[in-house]
């Protein structure tokens, strides 16, 4: 077991870790702890662009944008940090320009806007370009120039060191982060990082659902790690089904298709969102147009010899204009199913996008122990994190925003308190927990494969806790989730080596992904309502009398070392919005 | 899934996924772990596969069906995030955007590592000489302007499409692996690193061309490349790779960017 001390340790290197890195190596002595390169991270991989009210292409406003995150959320969003949100949004765009983000231009050399789901002028009138990006590659383009001024910063990283606890020690009877720990893929080493603070930026948990646009890395490593230790976790029910996958592979289309003038289409050709959104028709949010997916499906009119899909329709479209700014998603289109999206349209079906919910924060990216109280030292942004700038529902293009504005957030904050504070004492035996672990599952002989229990365990996320659920389907997931853990007792792994043992990891990532669809569908079962991307069938609408609060799923261990999951509420921040019917 | 089909409909053949029958595919990899012995080996696993699915697809079967330890990175499973290059029948791809079908999955599909970096264990590679030479090119924009705008620079869209082709890379060194002059010397940066140079050299925001210039101009530079084209067809991303290494010749010999 090694040792070492920083200042500021941040785990994780997509956009919100490498954006926190840059603000906290120029402040602080910093390490980025990350289980990929960081170039491998799943920003990379987002598409449609970034949402700023630059105004450079027609009238807009920080304002309108903060009532569109607050509407798109449905309500559930703390208004003062969508506020935030809408308002650094200008910088941080420019900030990226700076640091050498290559953007599409406008003909006056601007970075130019597109339209996106769910982002209007003037309170909902009508679509508005909001949408900062380069071509359909935008992820891409911001996780390249953040690592390139990463290197350029110097940047220290550890590459392939999988975090696995989180250390908090109790000091003046408060709990304080003293650090975390580590296990290095090449070796099989621990390693325990000593530090002032820490900053999670270790993004999301998709990989418990089947049919997904998640990389099989998003496995929620850093929710589990920091929820074993008694941090809550907040809005887990809320999760994201983006309307455009490629059909039965979860491959993300980007929405930009639709703000560039693609149609969604079922059997019969109809444009289908006309019915449910007149105002915003394709470019509704998120959300709505899942749900208006699956209403077509369900009624009949899917396409396809299963009629278990619909079409995205870019046929209309000029060639040059899809190789201009869609040509990623068009070639998604050619190598995995075949098609000429010039001539014919892409079969799609809604895919497990994003989380909601996460780490509780407040605006400086500071991590909450319960509905008020900071936990001096740990921070988290982006995925991993809940603002909450998101809500029930996250609109298009604010992720990368959000990674932006509060991983500089969280990487300032991070370093500023690094300077102020001692280092926690690390406790006692640190790495007990991991070596513990690590071990068992190493020496393990039971007769359980970690491939059979995740395959179970995505089945029953997708059957039971997907677009539409009811009390009897999320009933059927806990109970199915229980057993699995129960069966990942006796789970062993073939590899026992010390080498790049990537069996062992992700028998490791099973236990967090288990964990945390235990919190997702507890959550969802207790909230009686439809709000944002949590639907209930059985309570068809939203209900803010009851429920017009965050969830806080606490981790409670009973003496005889049992596990169960409490629920508590959290007021939601309210400035200038009243909760509105929501309609597109 | 909880949305049930009301009734069939009689939608016809999908153009992406019609019936397709299971194949018997073999993957013969090429197997390394120093734990176990110093020697590599060539290992045959056969099994059900649809031709439509990708290698990755293939290799995971084997990882979690029939043998743990076969060890290979991977993310984003669809060609973005560049962790899975690997020699596929000699060629350099990614194995989440090879599809069976393809490659013809009626002889045995050979699977080893890239060449011209140390293997570590199976299809992992020590990436750092790679890493090592995309930093050493500078791969950031370099200006020499003390006052930032408070607005974003301008680039017309015409400067902006210049290097447009060279920021599409994602760094899984599929490139500087098939290129022999780096079999035979690893202290040539490679195409990639001349790659994301070009990246820079060609943006009219940047001021550190020439810096990037004499860079490449070393003896390990640029000039080393050979014009095999092996990389061009290896980029998954369809970067025109030796058009770049060329421009940036070109700009070496006129001084002109």
């Amino acid at each position: 077991m090694k040792i070492h001390k920083y200042d500021t340790v941040i785990v994780g290197a997509g956009g919100a870790g490498m954006r926190a890195a840059i603000e906290a190596t120029k402040r602080s002595r910093t390490a980025v702890l990350t289980k990929l390169y960081p170039t491998r991270s799943h920003t990379g991989a987002a598409q449609g662009g970034m949402a700023a009210a630059l105004a450079n292409v027609e009238e807009d406003n920080w304002e309108w944008h903060t009532f569109d995150t607050v509407k798109g959320g449905d309500y559930l969003v703390d208004q003062d940090a969508a506020e935030i949100l809408a308002k650094e949004a200008i910088d941080s765009v420019l900030d990226l320009e700076k640091m050498g983000l290559p953007f599409n231009r406008t003909p006056e050399g601007r970075i130019d806007q597109r339209r996106f789901g769910g982002h209007s002028r003037n309170h909902g009138e009508a679509p508005v370009r909001r949408s900062c990006y380069a071509a359909d590659r935008t992820g891409h383009m911001i996780l390249q120039t953040l690592y390139q001024n990463c290197v350029k910063e110097g940047v220290e990283f550890f590459n392939e060191f999988y975090v696995l606890d989180q250390l908090l020690t109790e000091v003046d009877g408060k709990q304080v982060s003293a650090g975390v720990v580590a296990y290095e893929l090449a070796t099989g080493e621990i390693h325990v990082f000593h530090a002032k603070s820490v900053i999670y930026a270790s993004g999301g948990t998709g990989k418990f659902f089947k049919v997904t646009s998640n990389a099989h890395t998003l496995t929620g490593d850093g929710q589990a790690a920091v929820y074993r230790r008694g941090i809550p976790l907040e809005d887990m029910e809320f999760f994201q089904f983006h309307p455009t996958g490629i059909w039965r592979m979860g491959i993300l289309l980007t929405e930009g298709a639709r703000g560039e003038g693609g149609i969604l289409r079922n059997k019969h050709g109809e444009r289908f969102m006309e019915k449910y959104a007149p105002v915003m028709k394709d470019l509704a949010s998120r959300d709505v147009v899942s749900r208006s997916i699956y209403t077509e499906i369900r009624e009949g009119r899917g396409c396809g010899p299963e009629g278990d899909h619909v079409y995205l329709d870019l046929t209309h479209l000029p060639p040059e204009q899809l190789d201009a700014k869609l040509p990623d998603i068009t070639e998604f289109a050619r190598t995995y199913l075949g098609i000429e999206p010039y001539t014919d349209p892409i079969p799609i079906q809604p895919t497990a996008h994003y989380a909601m919910g996460g780490i509780p924060t407040n605006v400086k990216g500071e991590v909450l122990a319960d509905n008020t109280t900071v936990v001096p030292g740990l921070y988290a942004a982006g995925e991993v994190a809940c603002v909450s700038v998101h809500g029930a529902n996250r609109l298009g293009t604010n992720s990368l925003l959000d990674i932006n504005v509060f991983g500089k957030r969280s990487g300032i904050a991070a370093a500023e308190y690094a300077h102020s504070a001692d280092y926690a004492p690390l406790p006692e035996n640190p790495a007990e927990f991991v070596v513990s672990e690590v071990e068992r599952l190493r020496s393990a002989t039971g007769n359980e494969r970690v491939a059979d229990i995740r395959r179970e365990l995505q089945e029953t996320m997708d059957a039971n806790v997907m677009v539409f659920r009811t009390e009897q389907t999320i009933k059927a997931a806990v109970e199915k989730i229980g057993e699995l853990r129960e069966r990942y007792k006796n789970v062993s792994i073939q590899d026992k080596g010390k080498r790049f043992n990537t069996d062992l990891l992700e028998a490791v990532e099973l236990g967090n992904l288990l964990e945390l669809a235990e919190v997702m569908a507890v959550s969802a079962l207790a909230r009686k309502e439809s709000r944002g991307g949590h639907y209930r069938e059985d309570y068809p609408n939203r209900d803010d009398v009851n429920f017009m609060r965050h969830t806080m799923a606490y981790r409670e261990v009973a003496e005889d070392g049992s596990t169960s999951i409490r629920l508590d509420y959290k007021p939601v921040v309210t400035t200038r919005y009243q909760p509105m019917e929501r309609k597109y | 899934m909880a949305t049930p089909t009301l009734e069939k409909t009689d939608g016809g053949a999908e153009p992406g996924f019609a019936d397709s029958p299971y194949i018997t595919v073999t993957f013969r990899v090429r197997r390394f772990n120093p734990e176990v012995s110093a020697e590599a080996e060539w290992q045959d696993f056969t099994f059900e596969m649809d031709p439509k699915e990708r290698v990755l697809d293939g290799l995971h079967k084997i990882k979690w069906e029939l043998d743990g330890t076969l060890t290979f990175r991977r993310s984003c499973a669809h060609g973005i995030c560049g962790s899975d290059a690997m020699r596929i029948n000699g060629k350099n791809r990614l194995a989440c955007k090879t599809l069976i079908k393809d490659i013809s999955p009626e002889k045995p599909i050979t699977i080893e590592a890239i060449k011209g970096l140390t293997v570590l264990k199976d299809l992992v590679v020590d990436m750092e000489p790679f890493f090592q030479a995309y930093r050493d090119v500078m791969p950031f924009l370099i200006t020499k302007d003390t006052n930032e705008p408070t607005r974003e620079r301008l680039q017309s869209a015409e400067d902006r499409e210049r290097f447009d082709d060279t920021t599409k890379c994602i760094l899984c060194a599929a490139c500087t692996s098939s290129c022999p002059v780096f079999w035979n010397d690893g202290q040539y940066f490679g195409p990639a690193a001349i790659v994301n140079a070009h990246r820079f050299i060609f943006d009219s925001r940047d001021e550190a061309g020439e810096q990037r210039l004499e860079i490449l101009n070393d003896r390990d530079g640029v000039w080393r490349c050979r014009t095999t084209f092996n990389c061009t067809d290896a980029c998954p991303r369809g970067i025109e790779i030796t058009k770049a290494i060329q421009e940036v010749k070109r700009a070496l010999i006129t001084r002109r960017i």
